[in-house]
């Protein structure tokens, strides 16, 4: 039989707005380096990920340069020791901490508190 | 009247295309003009513009179409109509109408003339005899080139900087060449008597005869051709062919048969904002009389010019023209010369700083004034510093006039770089972009793009390469200082088959422990797929891969997914045809057939891709690899079977190969065909490899490609059996999948293939490196371990949980994902992706 700890899985949540908690899925459903997207109660969308380390984000999923709900979708990297999405459509870079789009100062995403539980 | 006629839409015409036409052009555009406006061009030669400055290197290869000024497309993107061939006749100011030769007559609102300059031919008797020629334009390049394959002797009227460039084309073809000036010195307008004697040693020792303070008093000819010169000292030269190239006068016909206002010797007269004497009409570039008295020969004040007139027509308030620095770098015969600010030493009180050395040809001068600013100077023999020299003139330099002229090791400490250079000091003056734009850049490519500099003259590249970061890093990316090659043979020497251990074994040392980025990402993805020949979407491989390859579709504008069944050679059952018509109306997907003889089904959610693929599985598809870095199709002609001409049976070879390379991993796409006769319907000359059959066996071509830039396939051998084509295409395709870059096709790798196509046949063909039977092997693992993508998806409930819209709603479909409809089929709802715009930024500023 299994043990406990193998029993206890981790969810993995993100808040939309301020003291709002909506769950995404089991930590485990994302691959290193992935994203996944994710339904907000209010029709938005966001975009979550895992990185190496094992250190999750979140960011609105909405490519500001194309309009399509696509950041999910884009790889993952890291450029000075900062994680980063690139656009699947036309590869701008969005920092996965601020949201800021590294290849244009004036273009910036949301983005949003992941906790697991 | 109609409702639409009250917003009247101004029309601009422009008389003339030529560098500075096409320039004009470029201005309106980016200042948006040619959205408000309709743009009409008047065009006399039969080809749109080119770089008439680097005319010469026609003769060292370049092609007219290298030669053009012109993108792609840009004349249809911004809805210009361009008349090549058909020059403007007559203006009628009164009515605001222009005449073209053929008839067509169009109104103007506002005229601009750039109708350039013409060669001036001195009116001596025997001038127009045939042999005579004049160097302006391509045609009179074509002309001389004719010309010169039965002439041995070729004599160059004019020995100024056209007279020296047309000198150069004719002693390129082989001609003993005479040069004739008038003045005393070569030159005579860009530099002193120092500058000049030094170049008349270089031209002379390169074989040239230089008649310089003389002038062409006859030509002497025989039955109508050339046989010689009379000159005015009395001597007589022999030639077969006379060049004259002794100046140019502003081409203003049109404006002086329309009343316009010109200059006593010629131009037509312009104010400050380039308008001539009647409002409506401006004049640019070389046929204008500036408002200091001055004709402008050189390309950049006419860009200047352009860019005035560009900036009135859009109602900007400009800086106007006033006048030009005259500054000019070029390579005449090898020999550089350059000239800049104050060349000739005019302003009072000036002093001059001289290093000659006659044995070597190189002659340098600065013209300085009391206080020590640089006013201009001269350079002939080595003009490497002229690109800092230019920029630094008007100030003080930061080091002494001396140690900028000295050459390095004669106690000059040479410290003194562009870094040196104030962040306003222009660096390229043909397009006046400073030291500070050219920093925001960060290869010259880019700089290029961006700012334009450097694709005037390029004088200027070399400076801009020096303040560009090093370009000796050839690395990857980022995180790797290899590149892709070198990746590939550390990946397959060390068998390494992930890229974490790659990364952080073989990346740069800041990027170790990292994530990679967007480019080596993939890159590696594609190597280790190309080496182990597994499932691509497993493990860490599913996270390298772009998110084509991810969800084995194409993404289109919307997010939504394109899918292309593989249709082996183009040859498909009614039956399966029939299938893939249901699927596309079942799911409602857009249809269209491509390029490559297939079917691709657009509109697909991701979460629709594996009920749309179980389909096209169950009936006997399998995935056509149009979201892979792979091969696509093998295109065929219809061949022998039915077709009277054929001499092969170029469908089954197709077939053949197309099922024996599918999934193949390479650095890019990769396309092929196969025609059955040499008629080749199958067009595949323009193929990373293509066959032609003959009557005795096939015909192998590689390295070509349509797309944006056309090559035409490369003959690697010829009369091979099915067995001898099958070895050669897989040795030439391991071998390109080895040594190519990242993102580079067939065509450029070959390009840049050390050796060319005879190193690529010494590999593959007579195996001069001893690699073929490892290429082989590689392929033969590759054949052996195929296996369906999408087959091997549907097959594994947990390969198929990624294909959601949500990871929190599986069964909700993404509501972006929207279309309407387009002539009976549907195309992407745009206006769902707008609507979003307005609170996608910022507001998350909140949360973290």
């Amino acid at each position: 039989m299994t043990t406990l700890t193998t029993l206890t899985t981790t969810t993995l949540e993100i808040s939309p707005s301020p003291d709002s908690w909506v769950t995404v899925c089991e930590e485990s459903r994302l691959t290193p380096g992935r994203g996944v997207a994710a339904l907000l109660p209010d029709g938005r969308q966001a975009a979550v990920f895992r990185d190496r380390a094992g250190r999750l984000y979140a960011i609105d999923n909405r490519d500001p340069f194309t309009g399509a709900q696509v950041l999910s979708r884009g790889l993952v990297g890291s450029a000075d020791g900062r994680p980063f999405v690139a656009s699947p459509l036309l590869k701008q870079r969005f920092d996965l901490e601020t949201g800021r789009c590294l290849d244009d100062d004036e273009v910036a995403v949301a983005v949003y508190q992941v906790r697991t539980k | 009247m109609s409702a639409d006629m009250t917003a009247h839409t101004p029309t601009i015409v422009l008389v003339g295309h030529g560098m500075v036409g096409q320039r004009f052009l470029e201005s309106l555009a980016d200042r948006g003009v040619t959205e408000r406006a309709r743009i009409v061009v008047l065009c006399e030669e039969p080809r749109p513009a080119y770089d008439r400055v680097q005319l010469t290197s026609y003769f060292s290869g370049k092609t007219p179409d290298d030669l053009s000024m012109v993108e792609d497309g840009f004349m249809e993107k911004h809805g210009i109509e361009l008349y090549v061939g058909d020059p403007a006749e007559s203006v009628d100011r009164e009515a605001r109408t222009v005449t073209a030769r053929s008839g067509r007559v169009f109104a103007y609102d506002s005229l601009v003339l750039a109708t350039g300059s013409y060669p001036f031919v001195p009116p001596v008797p025997g001038k127009d005899a045939r042999g005579c020629f004049v160097y302006r334009t391509i045609e009179d390049l074509l002309a001389i080139e004719e010309y010169a394959k039965t002439a041995t002797t070729g004599a160059v009227v004019g020995g100024g900087l056209l007279g020296l460039e047309a000198a150069g084309a004719l002693k390129g073809l082989g001609l003993d060449t005479h040069v004739v000036e008038f003045a005393p010195r070569l030159m005579p307008v860009q530099v002193d008597e120092g500058g000049g004697a030094a170049l008349l040693r270089t031209i002379e020792r390169m074989g040239l005869t230089v008649h310089t303070g003389t002038g062409t008093q006859e030509v002497v000819t025989a039955d109508g051709a050339v046989t010689g010169m009379k000159l005015s000292d009395g001597s007589e030269v022999a030639t077969d062919m006379v060049v004259f190239s002794a100046g140019v006068r502003p081409r203003d016909q049109l404006a002086r048969d329309c009343g316009l206002t010109v200059g006593e010797r010629g131009g037509i007269a312009v104010d400050e904002q380039c308008r001539t004497s009647d409002p409506a009409v401006f004049a640019i570039g070389e046929c204008a009389l500036a408002t200091d008295g001055r004709v402008y020969g050189l390309v950049a004040p006419g860009y200047e010019m352009a860019q005035t007139v560009a900036a009135a027509l859009a109602d900007e308030a400009g800086d106007g023209f006033t006048g030009a620095d005259m500054s000019t770098k070029l390579k005449l015969l090898g020999v550089d010369v350059a000239s800049f600010g104050d060349a000739h030493g005019t302003a009072e009180g000036c002093l001059d700083v001289v290093y000659s050395d006659s044995r070597s040809g190189v002659y340098k001068k600065l013209v300085v004034s009391g206080e020590g600013v640089l006013l201009g100077g001269v350079l002939v023999g080595d003009a490497e510093q002229y690109g800092l020299l230019r920029p630094l003139t008007g100030t003080v330099p930061p080091v002494s006039p001396e140690q900028l002229v000295l050459p390095a090791g004669a106690g000059a400490p040479v410290a003194l770089g562009p870094s040196a250079l104030p962040d306003d000091a222009v660096i390229c003056s043909c397009h006046n972009v400073t030291k500070h734009a050219i920093g925001e850049c960060s290869s010259l490519a880019e700089v290029k793009k961006c700012t334009k500099a450097g694709t005037g003259c390029g004088s200027c590249v070399k400076v801009i390469e020096k303040l560009l970061p090093a370009p000796t890093d050839k690395g990857l990316c980022r995180c790797f200082s290899y590149s892709r090659s070198e990746l590939y043979e550390i990946a397959r020497t060390l068998r390494i088959t992930s890229f974490a251990a790659l990364l952080d074994s073989h990346g740069r040392q800041e990027a170790r422990g990292g994530e990679g980025c967007e480019v080596c990402k993939p890159t590696v993805g594609s190597i280790i797929a190309s080496l182990n020949n597994g499932y691509i979407l497993d493990g860490e491989q599913a996270s390298l891969q772009d998110t084509n390859d991810h969800f084995l579709a194409n993404m289109q504008r919307n997010g939504s997914y394109s899918v292309v069944p593989r249709i082996p050679g183009g040859e498909i059952t009614p039956d399966r045809l029939i299938v893939i018509g249901e699927v596309a109306r079942d799911f409602g997907l857009y249809t269209k057939i491509t390029g490559g003889q297939r079917i691709d089904l657009f509109g697909a959610r991701v979460d629709q891709l594996p009920a749309i693929w179980t389909r096209l599985v169950d009936a006997g598809f399998e995935s056509g690899h149009a979201y892979g870095k792979s091969l696509r199709t093998v295109k065929s002609c219809v061949g022998q079977t039915w077709c009277r001409y054929g001499v092969q049976d170029s469908v089954k070879m197709a077939i053949q190969l197309e099922l024996r390379y599918r999934g193949l991993r390479a650095p890019h796409k990769l396309k092929s065909a196969v025609s059955g006769c040499a008629r080749e319907c199958a067009e595949a000359q323009s193929k990373d490899f293509g066959i032609i059959a003959t009557a005795n066996g096939w015909n192998l071509y590689v390295g070509g490609n349509g797309g944006a830039t056309p090559r035409h396939a490369d003959l690697l051998a010829q009369d091979l059996s099915d067995a001898e084509l099958i070895r050669l295409i897989d040795r030439f395709l391991m071998f390109y999948i080895r040594t190519a870059d990242r993102l580079e096709r067939t065509s450029t790798w070959l390009e840049r293939l050390e050796g060319g196509l005879d190193h690529l046949k010494d590999v593959v063909v007579h195996d001069s490196l001893g690699l073929c039977e490892e290429l082989e092997g590689l392929m033969a693992a590759h054949v052996d371990d195929y296996q369906d993508e999408w087959a091997q998806t549907l097959d594994d409930p947990d390969r198929l949980r990624r294909f959601v819209s949500f990871v929190n709603a599986p069964d909700a479909p993404d509501p972006s994902v929207r279309f309407v409809p387009e002539r009976d089929q549907i195309k992407p709802d745009l206006t769902i992706l707008t609507l979003g715009r307005t609170n996608s930024t910022l507001e998350g500023a909140s949360s973290r």
